[in-house]
């Protein structure tokens, strides 16, 4: 792995990265420490601490959070896309493992708050929620203008919506296991029974990433990338 | 300036799959060999069950060469080109893909070895479809037989013989072509979902059969029994029930102290003397370069970079490419009509959470020419396969049959009910090579040192296209019988990059036709072998793997053979 070359560019602009999100302050609601029971209310009471971002700057943060805030709503059915934290997940892939993805988004997310600008009057992430809705239908359906391409962007982003959602959470997703818990996985396991394959069989959920496993645990990608 | 090496008696490019598996039968035959592989070793702790790393982000826990080298892909001559993946299908490492392969390990069936006679004898010359360059094998199902057996035992395939020397088994394959003895090991254990399935195929009067696999039911040479816990899709297997060369037929070769193993090595070109016989090959280890001289030499990388390697290997004596002087390589290309699938909807869990691809039932009654095709537009057929495996963010990506958004809270009620509800069948087809299907040397796009990325030209025709929709109907059929409430059937796709890719140096008796001769060496060098599905000239209705390694154990055993008048 060390001697894969077409790894360092990524690592290198990781870094540059880092260090020019710090010079730029950057800062994000840090939901984490808030128990879930807390009202929205109380946490806008709160001081706001800002998480650091690694590739995303604090409005693109706050556009995509709220992007897939949508794309996988937080509601009765459980937590969402922004519970498992999708848009951190992305944060960091960018700023390493897809890098090549992070002009895409620096474009994308620029675009899609002037096109809400222009269709509803605000940036994306103070539109109400059926306005947001209608803006990504109109990315969707490749009708939203300002882009190449809407179509391909909700694409790319829908893509690791899912991934920041549904992935191991050593990737900076998936917190509390919300994803896997949303769908029934019942978790990673190192061996698994005859039983357990059976129809009816339900597994109680592992709620361990690989890497808690001592096997893998000394092998993990590089900084979750 | 290249450094030049000592000389050895046979050079192996590329541990994978096949060269893996040759490496043995001529190290036990006393042989000096040197492995040259792209990739590195990894072990047991690189092979996490992270579905992320495994299936999305393309293996960058191993070296990427072949990621650099993507072939590209345009349907035919005056089509645009498709969109060029960033992953190539194959991987690089000591073991090559079997580290992550689905380790379906099939034999043949006796028709894939005489399309072109018994289509003529069954149906008539005329229902060869125009177009096509599909010739008879130049041997049978039982000259290959005793291969297919030693690579079974060394690596460890687990299955239900359904043919003992004609006896028919009706709890294995009944179509398959008779076999000298059992499976070295019983088949992987059934699931719910797949007793539920084979029990849907016999109230159609089918006859489902658990499928072949490289992976150990049991304790195995050492080995332990498979466990069970997925990730097998693209991923590693962290216990080595999975019978990658990497822990089967390569240490084994490496305990005769006969093969050296050299990592990280990226072959740039096969090399030949004045009277054009193949010298040695040369490759780059870092910032260095070294010619390693040798006797033989076996290419064994993978069809695309087989075909691209040749290409770029000229010389005075082979200008258009070595063993390219009648135009052959890179013709006869195709790759397994696969695409075209079904996914159905169940009203009940399936829990195919855990398992594996290979842990599966098959139903073979409409694959080959198992079925009278007389009334039928296509020739060939289809196996059908369903198995046990679901991962997280397969299963949150699955179709929603119509009946939900892509995204927002409908689809979240939808996926929360259904994740474990969906199921994908896999279907493989006869694919017949075309006189228009081909690789080459793409004219713009290289890769990072400045060479030619392999171009694949290539597309389904009609027997395809009509092959596939039969086959799809099958499928749809089989899923309403076991209770599914939904079904979809998938388009048919085009011929991108893929891990079923055949042909481009095809085996034959006529050297204006084909690559190298029935013992799988070329007809223009004689000292130079190659191995993998890029010989194969018909595909058969299931994967590649094991014929290609039982061709190259064939091959090698051949070498080992007649040493003197091949090597000297």
């Amino acid at each position: 792995m060390s001697a894969d070359g077409g790894e360092r560019p990524d690592q290198i602009s990781r870094r540059a990265l880092l260090g020019r999100v710090g010079a730029a302050g950057a800062f994000v609601a840090l939901t984490d420490a808030l128990p879930a029971s807390e009202t929205a209310e109380a946490q806008t009471r709160r001081t706001p601490v800002r998480e650091p971002l690694e590739a995303l700057t604090p409005a693109e943060a706050d556009t995509l959070e709220a992007i897939t805030a949508r794309l996988i709503p937080t509601d009765a059915a459980g937590p969402g896309a922004m519970d498992a934290r999708a848009m951190h997940y992305i944060d960091r892939a960018i700023a390493g493992a897809l890098a090549s993805y992070r002009d895409t988004y620096r474009a994308g997310l620029a675009a899609v708050d002037a096109y809400a600008q222009a269709a509803k009057g605000a940036p994306f992430a103070r539109l109400t929620a059926a306005d947001q809705d209608a803006v990504l239908t109109d990315l969707e359906r490749n009708t939203a203008k300002g882009f190449d391409n809407s179509a391909a962007f909700f694409n790319v982003v829908l893509t690791h919506t899912l991934q920041g959602t549904f992935s191991d959470p050593f990737y900076g997703g998936n917190r509390n296991f919300a994803g896997w818990d949303l769908i029934g996985y019942p978790g990673v396991r190192l061996a698994v029974t005859a039983e357990q394959q059976n129809l009816d069989a339900t597994a109680a959920p592992t709620h361990m990433s690989a890497y808690d496993y001592t096997m893998f645990s000394g092998r993990k990608p590089a900084h979750g990338h | 300036m290249a450094t030049e090496l000592r000389r050895t008696d046979v050079v192996i490019v590329g541990l994978g799959a096949t060269g893996g598996v040759a490496a043995l039968p001529l190290a036990e035959a006393g042989l000096d060999i040197v492995g040259l592989e792209a990739g590195t070793w990894l072990t047991p702790a690189d092979l996490s069950p992270d579905e992320l790393r495994n299936n999305f982000r393309g293996w960058p826990q191993s070296v990427q060469k072949a990621n650099r080298e993507v072939p590209t892909h345009r349907p035919n001559a005056s089509a645009p080109y498709s969109p060029r993946p960033s992953i190539h299908p194959m991987m690089n490492a000591v073991g090559g893909t079997t580290l992550h392969y689905w380790a379906q390990s099939w034999r043949l069936n006796p028709w894939d070895f005489k399309v072109v006679s018994d289509t003529r004898r069954r149906y008539g010359a005329a229902r060869l479809p125009k177009g096509t360059t599909v010739e008879d094998w130049p041997f049978g199902l039982e000259e290959l037989e005793p291969f297919y057996d030693k690579v079974e035992v060394e690596i460890g395939v687990s299955g239900q013989a359904g043919n003992i020397n004609g006896r028919i088994d009706p709890r294995g394959n009944i179509f398959e072509g008779p076999r000298a003895r059992a499976y070295p090991m019983p088949p992987l254990r059934g699931t719910g979902f797949t007793e539920m399935m084979a029990g849907a195929a016999r109230s159609l009067g089918w006859h489902p059969f658990p499928g072949p696999a490289a992976v150990t039911s049991a304790r195995y040479q050492g080995r332990s029994g498979c466990v069970y816990h997925g990730f097998c899709n693209r991923g590693g297997c962290h216990v080595s029930a999975k019978g990658s060369t990497a822990v089967t037929t390569i240490p084994k070769a490496q305990r005769t102290k006969r093969l050296t193993v050299v990592t990280e090595a990226h072959v740039t070109a096969i090399d030949v003397d004045a009277q054009g016989r193949v010298s040695g090959v040369t490759y780059r280890k870092g910032n260095a370069e070294f010619f390693q001289p040798a006797s033989a030499v076996l290419l064994a990388s993978y069809t695309y970079e087989n075909v691209r390697l040749l290409l770029l290997s000229t010389s005075k004596a082979f200008s258009n490419g070595l063993s390219n002087n009648r135009g052959q390589v890179g013709r006869h290309y195709f790759s397994h009509n696969q695409i075209a699938t079904v996914n159905a909807l169940f009203p009940r869990n399936l829990n195919t959470w855990y398992g594996l691809p290979a842990q599966g039932v098959a139903v073979d009654d409409w694959a080959d020419d198992n079925f009278d095709h007389g009334p039928l537009d296509f020739i060939g057929g289809g196996n059908l396969w369903v198995y046990s495996d679901r991962r997280p963010i397969a299963a949150a990506s699955m179709s929603t049959f119509g009946r939900a958004p892509r995204w927002g809270a409908q689809w979240k009620a939808f996926i929360k009910e259904n994740a474990d509800r969906g199921n994908t069948a896999y279907l493989q087809r006869t694919t017949l090579p075309y006189e228009d299907n081909s690789l080459d040397l793409d004219p713009t796009v290289k890769d990072p040192l400045g060479f030619p990325v392999c171009r694949i030209t290539a597309d389904y025709k009609d027997n395809e296209r009509r092959l596939a929709e039969f086959i799809q109907d099958r499928m749809v059929q089989w899923y309403r019988a076991a209770g599914a409430i939904a079904t979809e059937k998938t388009p048919v796709g085009t011929m991108g990059p893929t891990t079923h890719a055949y042909g481009g140096t095809r085996m034959g008796d006529n050297p204006d036709t084909n690559v190298v001769d029935r013992w799988g060496f070329s007809h223009e060098v004689p000292n130079l072998g190659v191995l993998g599905a890029s010989v194969m000239g018909t595909s058969g209705a299931r994967n590649p793997t094991l014929t290609a390694q039982a061709l190259a154990w064939r091959t090698a055993e051949h070498l080992a053979a007649n040493w003197n008048s091949i090597a000297k």
